[in-house]
């Protein structure tokens, strides 16, 4: 039911996550954030079962910081994901597995912006666009049609808006909120779109 | 030094295995770190290779003399944040199966003069963690020299009964109260799910209680007012869900802690709005 979203742009990654927080057949909370910050350039969205998502997503974001501050130096975009893969690899053969999917969007200050698919089984991606959950049906095609390399932050903004267009269209589940945030040299900012 | 109490959280709780030795709880007893003396609570499990299984085995037996132990469940519970504060209702109905086995249950917890928890799903499983939630909130007391906030009061709930996922625990509660920053909710589940929020329901009723309270509610009520839109959409879900019923119990809380406010028959409360006329 939930929907992650990423793309990668010119010289950002942006990520757009559902906010619906969903139990059984109701929705709890209409303002959920699904995503949390592991380092100053770095952004984790997920989504999976309940409890484990964010337990696992602080774990790495506290593990992240904590390097941080240990070395004096950011984890970049790519060490990051491969801790992560293989966080969620060592739980995954373990008594309790993290049933996690997630994006890692990231930019670093000497290879750019960048995209990581990771789902619950540990397999670990970059990707230029990607998707998790059933919203991926819908956008991946939309993707494969409109998307180009080098992108700049407007034309993202608009097929990403054709991609939420077309879920409202189609998709079953409602899902009136989207959270959009940017990850590029400056940060990390969310905007509307 | 510094970098010994780092190690002892490099390790994810939820990575560590089962067994007797590797509880994070009894390294808690062997090591003098204070934070893991938060995590004094070890309990025994079955030594199978599903415990969850093994508790389903003598819980989800059909006959009432299979089913050696019984779980109460069937609920109706809400709490919603407005101006002036929170206001938290709930029935009082226990169900065991098709047999209601009590009218008459105290659904909130008060933790301590500041918080309160409610009650959905397992009664014992709610009882006894709250319970320890609010000795893990005095303890904090003690310690810090200052009340623990209900975002950290939550969060020790959840982390809690996240360290027993998918082990059998069955609890759908609300934490809510005051502290610094004013009036606070969060949901907090057996999933070790924990969402902060203005207005939750939970239970087997709280779609019922949902739509009374969804289309009543407004974050300017007055107090009174509040207090009976809380009162009102438990009673019309205990009429429509067969699982809730006996009294609404409603407390309110604000800047000084909470306070009691009524316990009510909902055959009396039935009467009374019958009486009334139908809202326009």
């Amino acid at each position: 039911m939930e929907c992650l979203l990423g793309l990668v742009g010119k010289d950002f990654v942006i990520t757009v996550t559902d906010t619906s927080a969903i139990r059984s057949i109701t929705v709890l909370k209409h303002n959920e954030d699904k995503t949390r910050v592991l380092s100053p350039h770095t952004l984790i969205s997920f989504s999976g079962e309940a409890g484990d998502t964010i337990n696992f997503s602080e774990y790495l974001q506290k593990n992240i910081q904590l390097y941080g501050i240990r070395n004096n130096i950011e984890l970049t975009p790519a060490a990051a994901a491969h801790f992560v893969r293989r966080e969620l690899a060592e739980a995954l053969r373990s008594r309790n597995a993290y049933q996690a999917n997630l994006l890692l969007s990231g930019y670093d200050k000497k290879k750019g912006p960048s995209l990581y698919w990771i789902d619950h089984l540990a397999a670990l991606v970059q990707r230029p666009f990607a998707a998790h959950g059933y919203c991926g049906y819908y956008c991946t095609s939309m993707f494969d049609r409109y998307y180009r390399p080098n992108m700049d932050l407007e034309e993202a903004k608009d097929l990403i808006r054709k991609c939420l267009q077309e879920l409202h269209h189609r998709f079953i589940i409602n899902l009136p909120r989207f959270s959009v945030k940017v990850v590029d040299k400056d940060g990390i900012r969310e905007i509307e779109l | 030094m510094i970098s010994d109490i780092v190690a002892q959280y490099t390790t994810p709780e939820a990575s560590l295995g089962f067994g007797s030795e590797a509880l994070p709880s009894q390294r808690g007893f062997l090591s003098g770190d204070v934070a893991h003396q938060f995590n004094s609570l070890a309990f025994d499990l079955p030594r199978t290779q599903d415990p969850v299984d093994f508790l389903h085995t003598y819980t989800d037996v059909k006959s009432a003399e299979d089913n050696l132990i019984k779980l109460a469940h069937g609920t109706t519970t809400l709490a919603f944040k407005y101006a002036s504060g929170v206001v938290v209702a709930t029935d009082s109905r226990a169900t065991q199966g098709s047999v209601i086995s009590s009218q008459s249950v105290k659904k909130v917890i008060e933790i301590n003069p500041y918080l309160l928890g409610t009650m959905a799903g397992g009664a014992a499983d709610c009882a006894f963690w709250e319970r320890e939630l609010g000795r893990r909130c005095r303890l904090y007391e003690l310690r810090n020299k200052e009340r623990i906030s209900v975002a950290a009061a939550s969060k020790l709930l959840a982390n809690m009964v996240y360290s027993y996922k998918g082990m059998g625990l069955s609890m759908g509660t609300m934490i809510s109260g005051w502290d610094k920053t004013g009036p606070n909710l969060f949901y907090v589940d057996n999933d070790g799910l924990r969402l902060k929020g203005d207005l939750f329901s939970v239970g087997s009723g709280a779609t019922y209680a949902y739509g009374v309270l969804d289309s009543g509610y407004n974050h300017e009520l007055s107090k009174a007012d509040a207090i009976e839109l809380g009162k009102r959409s438990i009673y019309h879900a205990t009429h429509r869900d067969a699982y809730s019923g006996g009294s609404v119990r409603v407390f309110h809380i604000n800047e000084s802690g909470w306070e009691f406010i009524s316990l009510t028959d909902v055959d009396d409360l039935h009467w009374e709005y019958t009486d009334q006329a139908r809202a326009p």
